[in-house]
């Protein structure tokens, strides 16, 4: 049995995909040139697959090929998927704060590989380019670059300096933004901070905003949703700083300081000072 | 111009997830509900197209009678009015899609019809796609700017370095994120309104699904041993040797 790979980039979310691929079959890989056009690439990988299973990573772009995949087909489609058992899957619901376990009654299987789920396999991979007829259909027409005024991006950054309403307010970011400066870092925030127009919404890390994967995430006053753990649980580490010693993000942290960041979040920016001198 | 939007009735979930004993749903009796942050951004963008432009906004859900609850939460946004699919079972994408569609069709044509990206809940990345494809209008997923006029409509979403720019004919689904816009609060007068706003609701049949849900599972790892580094300002040099054990600082 042979399974087809969508291979999006060579990435680690790629690779992840094709760690899951690898476990149903043999995989032909296929990977795509020319402009982002998600129903003329599905067109063309259902052309390729035959009869196979088809298997994506869990980007945006491999969720919305695969939901094209699917919609063509009229087949279910299960995203974002942590494990196969047969024709048993376990997948990811909230972010990945719930898993499901479901049955897909298809004669195959139409999938993509959760973020993080897989190791990424180093298996060298020989992928198939294909370069599907574009003309009429919906297509990427023109790519804007971020205006980061040089700094570096949320999704980039190795470490993420992160407020909560705990902050309290705009301006509580100064000290944030300080300690992240330092640290060649990105301040994000949570959805309670942008509903509050405290931040732009580009900052929000979570279920709705953007999933982060840092060496360090630091959580400043941050309650711990399960909205906020979604973005964040890609952090290699998290060290959570809270008032409330009985705060949830204390669950999902690998360090703690148990304290008003108003007076931490400054006393590291000195220690920091210091030891660099 | 003439805009439906599909919401969903999601749980506000808080920081823990509890199951039911049948491990089939989220303990939800302490907790209050909502609609998926994306589609209260597309709630919010098709009111507003409508206040500049004119026209109706329309919102569709498929859920328990309670969703009602939502469907009014819409109307205090400035919503028109609401149809209901009544269900007390919860349906995989492809019969999701499937209602959603006929119940579309069966209004007349809408110019503009915007999703979520994505459920908060089920998280299937697919129905806005599905209901594209049986009513043969083109799609675009995970917008966060959109620009409609004159039948046309040019459509930003968001990718790692950047934007990407679509430009679409209307008719057109749209799928949308969180930060497309920030959503009003609804004035008391508005929700007052919302109160006598027509939802038209009809009982639906649940297909078998192609995807079953089995049952739900709370992952591990919830419940780490943080190592405490300290209370007050005085953690600050642990930290700060965590962050050069790290090689961060």
């Amino acid at each position: 049995m042979s399974v087809a790979l969508f291979f999006e980039a060579n990435d680690e979310l790629s690779a992840q995909a094709l760690t899951l691929a690898q476990s149903l079959g043999e995989v032909r890989a296929f990977s795509f040139e020319g402009p982002y056009a998600p129903a003329a690439w599905a067109s063309a990988l259902i052309d390729a697959a035959g009869d196979d299973d088809i298997v994506g990573p869990g980007s945006e772009r491999g969720n919305e090929v695969l939901a094209h995949v699917a919609a063509q087909l009229d087949l279910p489609f299960a995203a974002n998927v942590t494990d196969v058992r047969g024709d048993e899957v376990t997948r990811q619901r909230w972010g990945g704060t719930l898993l499901e376990e479901a049955r897909i009654h298809a004669p195959r299987k139409l999938l993509t590989a959760a973020p993080f789920a897989f190791a990424p396999s180093d298996s060298l991979l020989q992928a198939e380019t294909l370069r599907p007829d574009v003309s009429g259909a919906v297509q990427v027409t023109e790519h804007i670059a971020p205006d980061t005024g040089g700094k570096v991006s949320l999704a980039d950054a190795k470490v993420v300096v992160s407020g909560g309403r705990g902050v309290g307010s705009s301006e509580g970011f100064a000290i944030l933004e300080e300690l992240a400066a330092l640290l060649d870092g990105a301040v994000g925030c949570s959805r309670v901070v942008t509903s509050a127009g405290w931040r732009p919404h580009t900052d929000q890390v979570g279920q709705t905003g953007t999933k982060v994967s840092p060496d360090l995430y630091i959580a400043c006053g941050i309650s711990g949703a399960t909205q906020h753990i979604a973005g964040c649980k890609g952090a290699k580490k998290v060290l959570a700083i809270n008032a409330d010693p009985e705060a949830t993000i204390f669950a999902h942290a690998d360090y703690a300081v148990v304290g008003d960041l108003h007076e931490v979040v400054p006393a590291i920016t000195a220690e920091l000072k210091k030891v660099k001198g | 111009m003439k805009v439906l939007v599909a919401v969903k009735r999601v749980p506000i979930t808080g920081g823990k997830m509890v199951l039911t004993d049948d491990g089939q749903a989220i303990q939800t009796r302490h907790l209050g509900f909502t609609i998926s942050p994306h589609e209260e951004c597309g709630v919010e963008e098709a009111v507003r197209i409508v206040e500049a432009q004119g026209g109706e906004v329309v919102v569709l859900t498929l859920g328990p009678p309670e969703a009602e609850d939502q469907i009014r939460e819409c109307m205090a946004l400035g919503a028109d009015r609401g149809i209901h699919l009544v269900t007390g079972e919860e349906w995989d994408a492809q019969a999701t899609a499937s209602a959603l569609v006929e119940a579309i069709d069966a209004e007349g044509p809408f110019d503009l019809i915007l999703f979520g990206n994505e459920s908060a809940d089920a998280s299937g990345f697919q129905v806005g796609i599905r209901v594209a494809y049986a009513l043969g209008l083109p799609v675009v997923t995970g917008v966060k700017a959109i620009a409609a006029a004159d039948g046309r409509a040019r459509l930003e979403q968001e990718v790692p370095g950047g934007r990407d720019v679509y430009e679409v004919p209307l008719p057109a689904l749209v799928t949308v994120k969180e930060g497309l816009n920030l959503p009003r609060y609804p004035s008391v007068p508005a929700k007052l309104r919302a109160k006598n706003k027509p939802v038209d609701s009809k009982p639906v049949t649940r297909p078998e699904s192609k995807l079953e849900k089995l049952r739900l599972v709370v992952p591990e790892g919830q419940g780490k041993q943080a190592e405490i580094l300290g209370n007050g300002p005085g953690a600050a040099p642990a930290v700060v040797e965590v962050m050069q054990k790290l090689g961060v600082a």
